[in-house]
């Protein structure tokens, strides 16, 4: 009578990952993130001396290969501070969500922020920065709460299968939205692309420094959920007979990964796909202790988003390829590979 | 209206992939008899069947009815002598019974011949020979599940073939509506002579309501006869593993298989004195 | 219970007169759509900046000269009224086949990615390569079975499971819109309505020369799918089943796909991947006939009557001059999220 009920011990080697390797990983992507960034200064769809390029980090534009120079700095700054926002979100919502397809992209959000900023304009004359922020998080919000609520409802709760379809049924709507509130207004149809598809090629340090605080407030509240996050990811009962309050964290949980991707569009317009893509590579790095999981997302992101604004600069010559496009080509197979490895009954 | 189709198996071997499911199989199903496929879980029965409906083709051998290999017949040709009863059919939203059990006469129709006489007349049989009558104009999803079962061997029956096969009929049934199924079954195998062959998992109802007994095990054929000649403790063990008694149902005079599980299997005296003891 | 074999004359009779109601009632949503259908067509021909009463429309139509309108009705409205309900006939033809014959409304090609791969492909062949009429056609064919066939392939698995399937054209269709996104790019200058045309489908500037490769593919395609329908029906059992009654499965399902397929490439290459017509006329079609019988007929005449309807709204209705695509994704999108809605409640199959 005992071999019944006698349970192997649970493997504990696969999930946890020795701290030397993380560390190791952790150096690896910093050095890539700074390489990635000094090449996204040097290089652009003009080609320019390394003279010029030392002359306008020191800040000269004295000829037109500085000044091209000039604006590459802030732009690669964006590309960090936005891959970094989108990266860590996708890790908080597929945590909080407890599903491998989640990211503002793939659910819509950032689609939300963006018909929000255009009604805004069109509608309500909306003209000041930081009120474009602010309706771009609350139309994430927004977006983020009908998403998950057409997704959980029914038998099994939010399944990758019906918060994807969710997702994209309400990026397909909002597009359809965005298009027909814009196509009326003359002066902003010009820019109805740049609100369907993102791109950090406008970037300034005005628009980066009103976007900051809440990208910073989002980064705290983000970062400080990661203990939650891996007790939520055991299920909500065990997580409650944990001692943890399932519904408050998983809502503080929600509010900074809204917080992230409303300002990363309100700046840089949808981009999708990021915040799927890395939230797995760096759970094959580092395991999934969120502690680790979620600022090696955001470094990743940084890296990810960097480097293809570099790819679009280059495969475009003579013009340049936005990124939001240059991510979706890259990570809608990334999204299908995903989906071939789940088991049909867990979709 | 007597069968007088054959249909038999010659050496068949059935693989999904790599994986040999049935290995130089024989069988000669009884014309006008029922015959019912019992075997272990993932022991091919489902696959074997499918085959013999030529939804699977073989890996070598042949399935033979009347002396013809089934997967070389015109496929309309052969559903006009052979219907098969998959395991999950699908109803789709909305249909009405009557509609699905017209569904059954797809292969008496041409591609844009009209709706005739014969058509409304056999899903009338069908509805009447399954009692299903009264719930003609009722939607599918509206119904329970022994009268959808009901439903879907009427649509089997519209079919009007001389041979039909069924994968597990009675899954997913309370055990008054498995007897029901089983008893439909066996009014269409006394009245019309169809010849019936079916995949079942009660070892119990397979011997009661089978004339014809065939037990897989590991790809082959371990025991093919009477119920009487099948259904033996040894042949349970061989087939599943697993310690029995045999005994005569006092109900209808056929074997009925009392399975012996580590527990509970002591005599009544015994079970009194453990009990007390601890 | 006692099994009979000659039926009840009564139940005969009851079966016979259900029929024959079921019948009625699709007979009449048939006949009403297609009077919808040639209503919208007529007003599509008399109305914009000038009026032209019925008789003139008529008589431009049957080829008579009327100053005025020969030119505004004949050139400019009646390519424009053609395309749309041949666009919308072979989106709806398109969308009701494969969301029969893989049982799942979500299912049909503008969802799982194949109208957004025909419409990257027939803006490459005309922004990057310069191509026009056939060529486009062809190349729209192509990229389309291709699609197809690669999401096909990526949701097999031990068989092909309905959620892959889905999921995999989701991915898909996001691909496939940035290609196309990334080919406008290429062309440089945006011309926005030309832009707008390929993301969202318009049938603005339409011609004849784009018109009657789609009209031709119309004619040929659309009635070997329609040779399909007894076949599609069955399907709609599951494959074991139809296989059962006798149904070449394999065999049905590769001509229902390549002329699906088809209908969509040409009719995208024309004019752009109209938003969720393919996917609204089936469920549309299915509410207004009830499961009585096939839905092919009813649910292209409903793709027609989207089309021409959602034109006319787009033209008219609003102070700016809305391409059909936007009107229709408008209208569309919503639909899906009730769907989706509507059968997570019910916890049916998705």
């Amino acid at each position: 009578m005992t071999s019944v009920l006698a349970t192997p011990a649970p493997d504990a080697a696969v999930v946890r990952r020795p701290g030397p390797v993380r560390f190791l990983w952790l150096l690896v992507v910093v050095g890539l993130l700074v390489a990635l960034m000094a090449l996204s200064v040097a290089v652009g769809s003009r080609g320019v001396g390394w003279s010029d390029i030392l002359a306008a980090l020191g800040g000269s534009t004295d000829n037109i290969g500085q000044a091209a120079v000039t604006k590459r700095i802030p732009r690669t700054v964006l590309a960090v501070v936005v891959g970094a926002a989108l990266g860590l979100s996708g890790a908080v919502m597929q945590g909080v969500t407890r599903n491998p397809l989640a990211d503002p992209g793939v659910l819509g959000i950032n689609m939300g922020a963006s018909l929000a900023v255009v009604a805004g304009i069109a509608w309500f004359g909306l003209f000041s920065a930081t009120s474009i922020v602010w309706t771009a998080i609350v139309g994430a919000g927004v977006a983020a709460v009908f998403v998950y609520a057409v997704g959980s409802l029914g038998r099994g709760g939010a399944t990758p299968l019906k918060l994807a379809l969710a997702g994209a049924a309400t990026s397909a709507a909002l597009t359809s939205f965005i298009t027909a509130v814009a196509l009326p207004r003359g002066d902003i149809v010009e820019n109805v692309v740049s609100w369907e598809i993102g791109g950090v090629g406008g970037a300034t340090f005005d628009g980066i420094g009103t976007v900051a605080p809440f990208l910073l407030l989002g980064l705290v509240v983000s970062l400080l959920s990661a203990r939650s996050l891996n007790s939520l990811a055991l299920g909500d009962e065990l997580a409650a007979g944990l001692g943890e309050r399932v519904a408050l964290a998983r809502g503080v949980a929600a509010l900074g990964s809204v917080l992230l991707c409303g300002a990363a569009t309100a700046v840089a317009g949808p981009i999708g796909f990021v915040g799927l893509v890395v939230p797995h590579l760096c759970r094959l790095l580092v395991g999934v202790d969120h502690r680790w999981l979620l600022p090696f997302s955001a470094i990743a992101g940084a890296c990810l988003l960097t480097g293809a604004d570099v790819l679009g600069r280059i495969v475009a010559r003579p013009t340049e390829l936005d990124v939001g496009i240059l991510t979706a080509i890259i990570g809608a197979p990334f999204f299908i590979a995903i989906v071939r490895r789940q088991k049909v009954r867990e979709l | 209206m007597t069968a007088t189709h054959s249909l038999a198996a010659e050496d068949l071997t059935l693989a999904y992939g790599e994986r040999t499911v049935i290995e130089g199989l024989d069988l000669l199903v009884p014309p006008g008899r029922i015959t019912a496929v019992v075997g272990a879980n993932a022991c091919g029965k489902s696959t074997l069947l499918r085959s013999m409906s030529r939804l699977l083709a073989p890996r070598s051998g042949r399935v033979l009815l009347d002396g013809k290999a089934v997967h070389r017949l015109p496929a309309k040709e052969l559903a006009r002598t052979l219907g098969l009863l998959p395991q999950s059919p699908i109803a789709p939203e909305g249909i009405t019974v009557a509609d699905l059990v017209g569904r059954g006469r797809h292969p008496h129709q041409r591609v844009f011949s009209r709706w005739s006489k014969e058509d409304d007349a056999a899903v009338a049989a069908a509805l009447d020979a399954t009692e299903t009558t009264p719930l003609a104009d009722r939607a599918v999803d509206e119904l329970s599940g022994g009268q959808r079962q009901r439903v879907w061997i009427a649509m089997a029956l519209a079919q009007q073939t001389d041979l039909l096969l069924l994968d597990e009929p009675t899954t997913f049934l309370d055990v008054a509506h498995q007897i029901e199924v089983l008893d439909l079954l066996t009014d269409l195998n006394r009245t019309r002579g169809t010849t019936i062959v079916m995949v079942l998992h009660d070892l119990n109802l397979a011997a009661r309501y089978a004339d014809h007994l065939v037990a897989l095990s590991g790809g082959q054929i371990h025991a093919a006869g009477t119920p009487e000649d099948v259904l033996t403790e040894e042949c349970v063990r061989a087939v599943f593993g697993l310690d029995s008694q045999v005994i005569v149902d006092p109900t209808s005079g056929k074997p009925l298989m009392l399975p012996m599980g580590r527990h509970h299997t002591a005599p009544r005296a015994d079970v009194l004195q453990s009990t007390s003891g601890s | 219970m006692t099994a009979v074999v000659t039926p009840a004359p009564s139940t005969v009779d009851t079966v016979a007169r259900g029929r024959v109601r079921r019948a009625a009632r699709r007979r009449l949503v048939i006949t009403l759509l297609a009077l919808a259908v040639l209503v919208a067509f007529a007003v599509t021909l008399m109305v914009g900046r000038t009026f032209y009463p019925p008789g003139d429309v008529l008589r431009v139509v049957l080829g008579s000269d009327v100053p005025g309108a020969s030119f505004t009705v004949g050139t400019l409205r009646l390519p424009r009224a053609v395309l749309a309900v041949v666009a919308g006939l072979s989106f709806g033809l398109a969308g009701v086949t494969f969301q029969t014959m893989l049982r799942n409304p979500l299912a049909s090609p503008d969802v799982i990615g194949i109208t957004s791969g025909a419409s990257a492909a027939a803006a490459f062949a005309i922004v990057i390569l310069g191509w026009s009429g056939t060529a486009v056609s062809v190349t729209a064919i192509v990229a389309a079975l291709g699609v197809a066939l690669l999401i096909y392939m990526l949701a097999f698995k031990d068989g092909v499971a309905g959620t892959r399937l889905i999921l995999i054209g989701i991915g898909v269709a996001a691909m496939g819109k940035s290609i196309t996104s990334y080919v406008l790019s290429k062309a440089g200058a945006w011309d926005f309505a030309e832009a707008l045309r390929w993301l969202t489908g318009s049938l603005n500037g339409s011609t004849w020369e784009a018109t009657v490769p789609a009209l031709v593919a119309l004619l040929v395609f659309g009635p070997v799918l329609l040779g399909q329908t007894r076949n599609l029906s069955a399907l709609q059992l599951g494959d074991d089943t139809a296989s059962a009654l006798g149904v070449r499965v394999e065999r049905t399902r590769v001509i229902a796909i390549v002329a699906a397929v088809a209908l969509l490439a040409f009719a995208t290459a024309a004019c752009g991947p109209i938003a969720f017509v393919s996917f609204l006329a089936g469920p549309i079609a299915a509410r207004l006939v009830g499961p009585n019988g096939s839905l092919l007929v009813p649910a292209a005449l409903v793709g027609a009557l989207l089309v021409l309807v959602a034109d006319l709204c787009g033209q008219y209705a609003f102070g700016t001059r809305y391409p059909v695509g936007v009107i229709t994704g408008v209208l569309g999108a919503p639909y899906l999220i009730y769907l989706i809605v509507r059968s997570n409640r019910t916890g049916g199959s998705l």
